[in-house]
């Protein structure tokens, strides 16, 4: 099942087709246009995970971003526009700067990338009992501290949404 | 799956098939089988539920249904398929003419992906995932966006309104869902579709549902809200007719309209085999156990197949009867109500269920006496409930009658699978 040349095609193939979808955020004329390859790209990189045998971040992937994130996002781009949205809402496209980013990004990933060992060559086993285990075993602490987080997180966007007057309502 | 298709072919072959060069080859084929059966299955099995869906609303509305299309009506679902195909592909002309092509595909794609997972016997998964729950559930993203595109992309007030509503409904009735399903986990100590199942007997006392009073009222919750989440008529509200047309679809013609009713009735067999794995034992045939399944070899690991799979499909045919049942009895609730029911009851209730299940798991031993206690309070719960669900369906069934003997003089055209 592993060929590598069919391993091969299967990681170009979904590299591209997210690199594809990215670009069309970027470039997209129609910004709810650009809310759906963001959502393309998103499931392409839950792709990328699955690919690299890391099945439970894929999954997680697709449940917080595509299903969450990206519909949070079509949300809003589609309340702010309006239905008859303007047909170019991304006019502005700076190529000197946009050219400097891009540089500055993939120096800072080569950076990343070249720093630590890239992971060890194990086989493809499914994570999910490990990563369940790490969690609520060794990591238990911090997986409670983060979940504290989110719950403060919770009640501000609680008294934000309701407009805190001073009195009750 | 993979692993045992290989396994039985090595000793077919007389050979390890891993060895052959083009294994990717073979593997390839698998899930191409597995694929176009998952295909196969959904398109005979959303037509004709078409056709029982509206016989038994032609029942509760006091109404024939359909009956002209072939032997009582049975090819109705034919006809109309070949309807769809034969209409014209209309596409707006100030619609978003991409998005609108391509949104159906997404709706049906994210609906057809849940097969990915969903058993149908002992060995018949395409893919025993160890995320297998949650993947279902992360899934039907591509469900929302679909109707969100839809709805979007066709460029009116009501698809708009359609999507959004149906956005709003799928991202909220989600979290009660995933509460109760998790409690599930819990139980398990699983995610995988078989493990769950595995970890279930095939009698309703080792059933989840009947296990405790915590599953089983978090049985009720899921099927709740997984029938909101297939936008089901209690909260039909994102192709309510009498207030957005239909919604989402309400541009759609021909096939791309088919493709959302596709999924729309497809759905129904995601929701009550998703209820039956988690809740009701899945396809666990009595008097076996699944390693002495996995044990047989032959015919009788065919057989034993076979008989999974009629038991799958048993328990779920009931549920999506039941289903169908409810959609015909309630009436849609209004945005706020569909709101309220989700954030104000079901989302505690379920947090409610888990908690109670995680003390259960921590303070009771597994088959010991007070497990015992727990099982048969819920089901007697449950024999209860289904002894008063048929109960009144019997007295309405009997008040009927005897109204139309009193009006009409003569008999109603009962039993059910005889039309005049």
């Amino acid at each position: 099942m592993t060929d590598p040349i069919v391993s091969a095609m299967v990681f170009y193939a979904l590299a591209a087709f997210t690199l594809v979808a990215a670009g069309f955020v970027a470039l997209s004329g129609n910004i709810v246009h650009s809310a759906f390859a963001l959502f393309a790209t998103l499931f392409g990189v839950a792709g990328l995970y699955a690919y690299l045998s890391a099945d439970l971040l894929a999954v997680v992937q697709m449940l917080v971003y595509v299903g969450g994130i990206s519909v949070l996002v079509l949300f809003a781009v589609m309340l702010t526009s309006g239905l008859d949205g303007p047909l170019t809402s991304n006019p502005t496209f700076r190529l000197g700067g946009g050219i400097v980013l891009m540089l500055a990004v993939a120096a800072a990933a080569f950076v990343a990338a070249t720093a630590v060992p890239s992971g060890v060559e194990s086989a493809a086993v499914p994570t999910t009992a490990a990563i369940g285990d790490a969690l609520l075993g060794a990591y238990v602490l911090p997986f409670e501290v983060v979940s504290v987080v989110l719950l403060a997180a919770l009640v501000g966007a609680v008294t934000l949404a309701r407009g805190y007057k001073g009195g009750h309502r | 799956m993979l692993r045992d298709v290989a396994n039985r072919l090595q000793q077919f072959l007389g050979f390890d098939p891993a060895t052959f060069g083009y294994s990717w080859v073979v593997g390839a084929v698998v899930i191409g089988i597995a694929a176009v059966a998952a295909f196969v299955f959904i398109a005979i099995f959303a037509g004709p539920v078409t056709f029982w869906e509206r016989r038994i609303a032609g029942r509760m509305m006091s109404r024939i249904g359909p009956n002209r299309v072939g032997p009582q009506g049975v090819l109705q679902w034919l006809a109309d398929g070949i309807k769809c195909f034969l209409k014209e592909d209309l596409v707006p002309a100030s619609a978003d003419s991409g998005l609108f092509k391509f949104a159906p595909y997404l709706v049906f794609g994210g609906f057809m992906a849940t097969f990915a997972v969903l058993p149908f016997g002992a060995n018949l998964v395409a893919a025993d995932l160890d995320v297998g729950l949650l993947y279902l559930l992360a899934i039907t993203g591509l469900v929302v966006i679909g109707i969100l595109m839809a709805g979007w992309a066709s460029n009116n007030k009501w698809a708009l309104f359609g999507g959004i509503r149906a956005a709003a409904q799928l991202v909220s009735y989600e979290i009660p869902s995933a509460f109760s399903l998790m409690s599930v986990v819990l139980a398990a100590g699983t995610m995988s579709m078989q493990g769950i199942i595995r970890q279930q007997g095939a009698w309703p006392w080792d059933w989840f549902v009947f296990r405790n009073p915590f599953l089983f009222a978090a049985f009720f919750l899921s099927l709740t809200a997984s029938i909101a989440e297939g936008n089901r008529t209690p909260f039909d509200l994102p192709e309510g007719e009498s207030e957005l047309v239909a919604g989402y679809h309400v541009e759609y013609s021909g096939m791309r309209f088919l493709w959302f009713m596709f999924a729309e009735w497809g759905n129904l067999w995601v929701i009550s085999s998703l209820a039956t794995v988690c809740f009701l034992g899945g396809w666990q045939v009595p008097g076996v156990t699944p390693d002495e399944i996995a044990a047989s070899t032959g015919l009788a690991f065919a057989g034993w197949q076979l008989a999974s799979l009629f038991v799958f499909v048993a328990k779920a045919s009931v549920l999506v009867a039941f289903v169908i049942q409810v959609r015909w009895t309630l009436p849609r609730l209004r945005v706020d109500q569909l709101m309220i029911t989700c954030w104000k009851y079901l989302v505690p209730m379920a947090l409610f269920c888990l908690a109670g299940v995680l003390v259960l798991l921590a303070a009771i031993d597994e088959n010991g006496i007070a497990d015992w206690a727990l099982r048969g309070v819920s089901m007697a719960a449950g024999v209860f409930i289904a002894v008063a669900y048929i109960g009144k369906v019997r007295a309405s069934y009997m008040a009927d009658r005897d109204l139309y003997r009193r009006m009409e003089g003569k008999e109603l055209w009962y039993p059910p699978y005889r039309l005049p």
